[in-house]
């Protein structure tokens, strides 16, 4: 039996039955994605002032990004048009681009996570403060060193002011007898960091997810454009609407994380 | 596709790529402004969130086409939007409630 009105708009609804599918599925997204982003309002607000950080996250990177997730945006429909003008050879062509530049995209967002992982704050006994990456973390050592800086009150690693004045690093040495506690940039370090590593976590889970449908539609998926082709658009137009969403929740996620 | 198609389907793609360098360009104004000390950080805030808002706007009204749409979408997506205000709403209502300087870690 045939999967009705794949090609055809059902009377109706005057769709076919894909594209309500996906619009119902973005839907639930958006409701999914603004539940986030409500917790992410209760819990900015709740911060006492100046301990919400700001310029905990590299911007430039950010904006590459964000750059990056445009691109792949206009690639993926500029695929869907060219199988709309009967060119396959160019759909090949933009949705290759789209699936180099979602790895990017990932690739990025591992380096940023990998920078976060690596960032330790230390507190020490007698009430400083030492914050940075590390360098060495030998067990058997009775130190440990990181690129960084020593602070007396911790509410200055709040708000870094990167864009003002950046803070001069330097490789620290510090015996593990003074350490009270350390701890890395996870995201059980700050409430920031657990919004942030949830919305960002979820957002990249998307990406590969939107990233899977591409490359299967781009490589053994293809086949269907000679059998049927005006279904095999569908499915790109289908695919790119949710490669869309995914873009267009970007376009909220990097002014609220990293610059606002 | 006829040749009259074929040159109205042109004419979209170049509104794409018009759409494109609106965003890339909204981009860069994103990034820019939050380099501006407006003197009030909410002002910094409500330009970010403006600037995201009509960036939105060109990739869901182009790119998805809903400029364009039938209205079994638009009537779905004014439901979800009435949903999405209902949580915003909830999340205000939670703000007058929400004990202060609870959140420290």
């Amino acid at each position: 039996m045939d999967i009705p009105y794949t090609v055809e708009t059902r009377p109706d609804t005057g769709l076919y039955n894909a594209k309500v599918g996906i619009w119902l599925f973005l839907a639930s997204e958006v409701m999914l994605f603004g539940a986030l982003f409500s917790s992410y309002i209760l819990l900015r607000v709740g911060a006492p002032e100046g301990y919400w950080p700001r310029g905990w996250l590299n911007v430039p990177i950010g904006t590459v990004n964000t750059l990056v997730l445009i691109t792949s945006s206009i690639t993926t429909v500029m695929a869907w048009a060219s199988l709309k003008m009967n060119q396959f050879g160019r759909f090949k062509v933009f949705h290759a681009c789209t699936l180099l530049l979602a790895m990017t995209f990932v690739c990025i967002k591992s380096y940023e996570y990998h920078d976060k992982f690596t960032h330790y704050e230390i507190t020490l006994k007698d009430g400083r403060f030492a914050d940075g990456h590390m360098v060495a973390n030998d067990p058997k050592a009775d130190h440990v060193v990181i690129s960084g800086r020593y602070v007396q009150d911790r509410k200055d690693l709040f708000d870094l002011e990167v864009r003002k004045a950046p803070h001069h690093h330097e490789e620290l040495t510090i015996r593990r007898s003074e350490i009270a506690k350390m701890e890395r940039y996870g995201p059980w370090h700050h409430t920031y960091l657990a919004i942030y590593f949830t919305l960002t976590g979820l957002h990249a889970l998307h990406v590969i997810g939107g990233a899977i449908v591409i490359g299967f539609l781009w490589g053994p998926g293809s086949k269907l454009w000679k059998t049927d082709p005006e279904r095999f658009t569908n499915r790109v137009e289908i695919s790119g609407l949710f490669w869309h969403f995914v873009d267009l929740v970007w376009i909220f996620l990097f002014p609220v994380l990293y610059l606002i | 596709m006829t040749a009259q198609a074929q040159e109205d389907f042109t004419h979209h793609v170049r509104r794409y790529l018009y759409v494109f360098y609106a965003l890339l360009f909204g981009t860069l104004i994103t990034v820019g402004a939050s380099y501006i000390p407006f003197g009030n950080h909410a002002f910094n805030i409500a330009v970010a969130l403006v600037i995201a808002c009509a960036k939105a706007f060109l990739v869901a009204g182009f790119f998805m086409h809903l400029i364009s749409e039938r209205k079994m979408i638009y009537g779905l997506l004014i439901f979800t939007a009435c949903f999405f205000l209902g949580l915003m709403f909830l999340t205000l209502s939670a703000y007058a409630d929400f004990p202060r300087m609870t959140v420290t870690h």
